[in-house]
C-alpha cells in the first residue's frame, strides 16, 4: 500500500551534534540516521564533523573514522571496501549506493546517510534484508535441467555466455529493489529490480531447462508487473548494471511466447 | 544454566521502524514523471466527468448546454480545461515514451533521460499549441 508519510515509531527526531576534534582544519559535515533498539527513542539525525586530513577519500573512509574517533556505537555494515561484497549499501546524498565507491567530495556537504529505504531498521545503518533474500531465493537461483548431466560441465558457447552480461556482475546489494517506489508500496508481493534482474540472468541462460516455468511462475500482475518503468533501480546500481532493461526482457519474453 | 537466548529474556523486541523513503530520496526526472503520469491519469477521469458533461447538456436542450458555456466560459472553467488538455497530453505522450520502453529501445542513461524530458517539454508545447489553434478558430477569446 501506498504510505507517503512515516509510521509514528519511525519519525525522525533531532539528534545530536558531536564536538569536533580539535586540531582539525579540514573538516566535512555528515548528517547520519540513528536508531538504537535499547533505548527507547526515535531514530534520529546525528552531526559529525570529519576531520578529512585523517580520514580516506570514500564515505565509508568517513563512516569508519566516525565509529574510531568520535562514536564507536555506530552501527553499519561493511566488508570488502572495494564495491564487491556489496555490504555498505545505504541511502548516501539521496541516493542509494555502495559507500566504499562513493567518494566524500562527489556529494553536497553535509552528507546526508540513511539506511536504504523503506526497510525495517536493525540498528542505524543496518537494515533488515530477510524479504529481500527470501525473494531472491523465490526465483530459484541455480541450474534447473532434466537432461541427463553430462559427464564434465555444462557446456556454453562463448556468444550464450555472452547473454548473461549486464547480470551476473549483481552482488545484491539492494540498493536498486529498495530505491523503487513500487518496492517501497508493495515489497510483499513485488519482486523488486533485484529479484526480477536475477529471474531474467536464468531464463536467459543458454543451459537452463525450466525457462518455461520460471516465465509462468513471474506471470504476475504484482510480481512482475508492478514495475512501472520509474528507472530509479537503474540510476542506483553501484555495478552500472540496468534493472529496468533487464525486466522490460521479461516483460518482452512473456509476450513473445504467446505469439 | 544461563539462557542460551539472550534475546528472550529481554522480553519482546520492540517493532523496528521503516526507513525513510520519499522523504530523503533525491526526486529523480524518471520518477517524478512516472508520479505525474499517474496523477494525470486519476486527473483524466474528472475530466471525463466534464466532457459527459458537455455532451448530456448538448443532448438535454438549450438551457442545460447554457450551464455549460457560462461554465467553461469562466475563469476556473477555462483553468480546467487547460488543465485536462495538459493532462490529457501529458498521458497521452508518456504511453508513447512506455511503447517505445516495451520494445527494449531507450533503456541506456542518455536515451532514457531524453525521452522523458523530451514527453513532458512535448506536452506542455502541444498545449499551448492545441489552445493557439482553438483561439485562432475562434477569432480571438471571449
Amino acid at each position: 500500500m501506498v504510505e507517503l508519510t512515516l509510521p509514528k515509531n519511525s519519525k525522525i527526531t533531532e539528534g545530536k551534534t558531536w564536538p569536533r576534534t580539535s586540531h582539525a582544519t579540514h573538516v566535512t559535515e555528515f548528517k547520519v540516521y540513528r536508531w538504537n533498539p535499547d533505548d527507547g527513542q526515535n531514530p534520529r539525525v546525528d552531526t559529525y564533523n570529519v576531520d578529512r586530513a585523517d580520514c580516506g577519500p570514500m564515505v565509508l573512509d568517513a563512516l569508519i573514522w566516525i565509529k574510531n574517533n568520535v562514536d564507536p556505537t555506530l552501527t553499519f555494515r561493511r566488508s570488502c571496501r572495494e564495491g564487491v561484497c556489496g555490504s555498505c549499501a545505504m541511502n548516501i546524498d539521496g541516493t542509494n549506493t555502495l559507500a566504499c565507491t562513493k567518494a566524500i567530495d562527489d556529494n553536497k556537504a553535509p552528507v546526508k546517510i540513511y539506511p536504504l529505504p523503506h526497510q525495517p531498521v536493525v540498528k542505524d545503518l543496518v537494515p533488515d534484508l530477510k524479504n529481500f533474500y527470501a525473494q531472491y531465493s523465490s526465483i530459484e537461483p541455480w541450474l534447473h535441467t532434466t537432461t541427463a548431466t553430462p559427464e564434465k560441465e555444462w557446456k556454453q558457447s562463448h556468444e550464450d555466455r555472452a547473454k548473461l552480461d549486464g547480470m551476473y556482475e549483481c552482488i545484491l546489494c539492494a540498493c536498486c529493489s529498495t530505491s523503487c517506489p513500487s518496492y517501497w508500496w508493495n515489497s510483499d508481493r513485488y519482486l523488486g529490480p533485484a529479484a526480477l534482474l536475477q529471474a531474467n540472468r536464468w531464463v536467459q541462460d543458454s543451459r537452463d531447462e525450466a525457462t518455461g516455468e520460471r516465465l509462468d511462475n513471474l506471470e504476475d500482475p504484482f510480481r512482475l508487473y508492478r514495475c512501472h518503468t520509474i528507472m530509479n533501480c537503474s540510476k542506483a546500481c553501484p555495478k552500472g548494471l540496468n534493472p529496468a532493461k533487464e525486466i522490460a526482457t521479461l516483460k518482452k519474453a512473456l509476450v513473445d511466447r504467446q505469439l | 544454566m544461563a539462557d542460551i537466548d539472550a534475546g528472550a529474556a529481554k522480553g519482546p523486541q520492540r517493532p523496528r521502524p521503516i526507513s525513510p523513503h520519499l522523504q530523503i530520496y533525491k526526486p529523480m526526472l524518471t520518477m517524478v514523471m512516472s508520479i505525474l503520469h499517474r496523477v494525470t491519469g486519476a486527473a483524466l477521469y474528472f475530466g471525463m466527468l466534464v466532457i459527459a458533461w458537455w455532451l448530456i447538456a448538448a443532448a438535454s436542450g438549450p438551457n442545460a448546454y447554457a450551464n455549460v458555456e457560462w461554465f467553461i466560459g469562466s475563469l476556473i472553467g477555462r483553468v480546467v480545461l487547460f488543465g485536462f488538455t495538459w493532462a490529457l497530453i501529458h498521458h497521452a505522450l508518456g504511453g508513447v515514451r512506455h511503447l517505445i520502453w516495451d520494445t527494449l529501445r531507450g533503456f541506456e542513461p542518455a536515451d532514457r533521460e531524453f525521452l522523458t524530458l523530451a514527453s513532458l517539454i512535448g506536452s506542455i508545447a502541444l498545449t499551448f499549441i492545441i489552445w493557439a489553434v482553438g483561439y485562432l478558430a475562434m477569432g480571438g477569446p471571449r
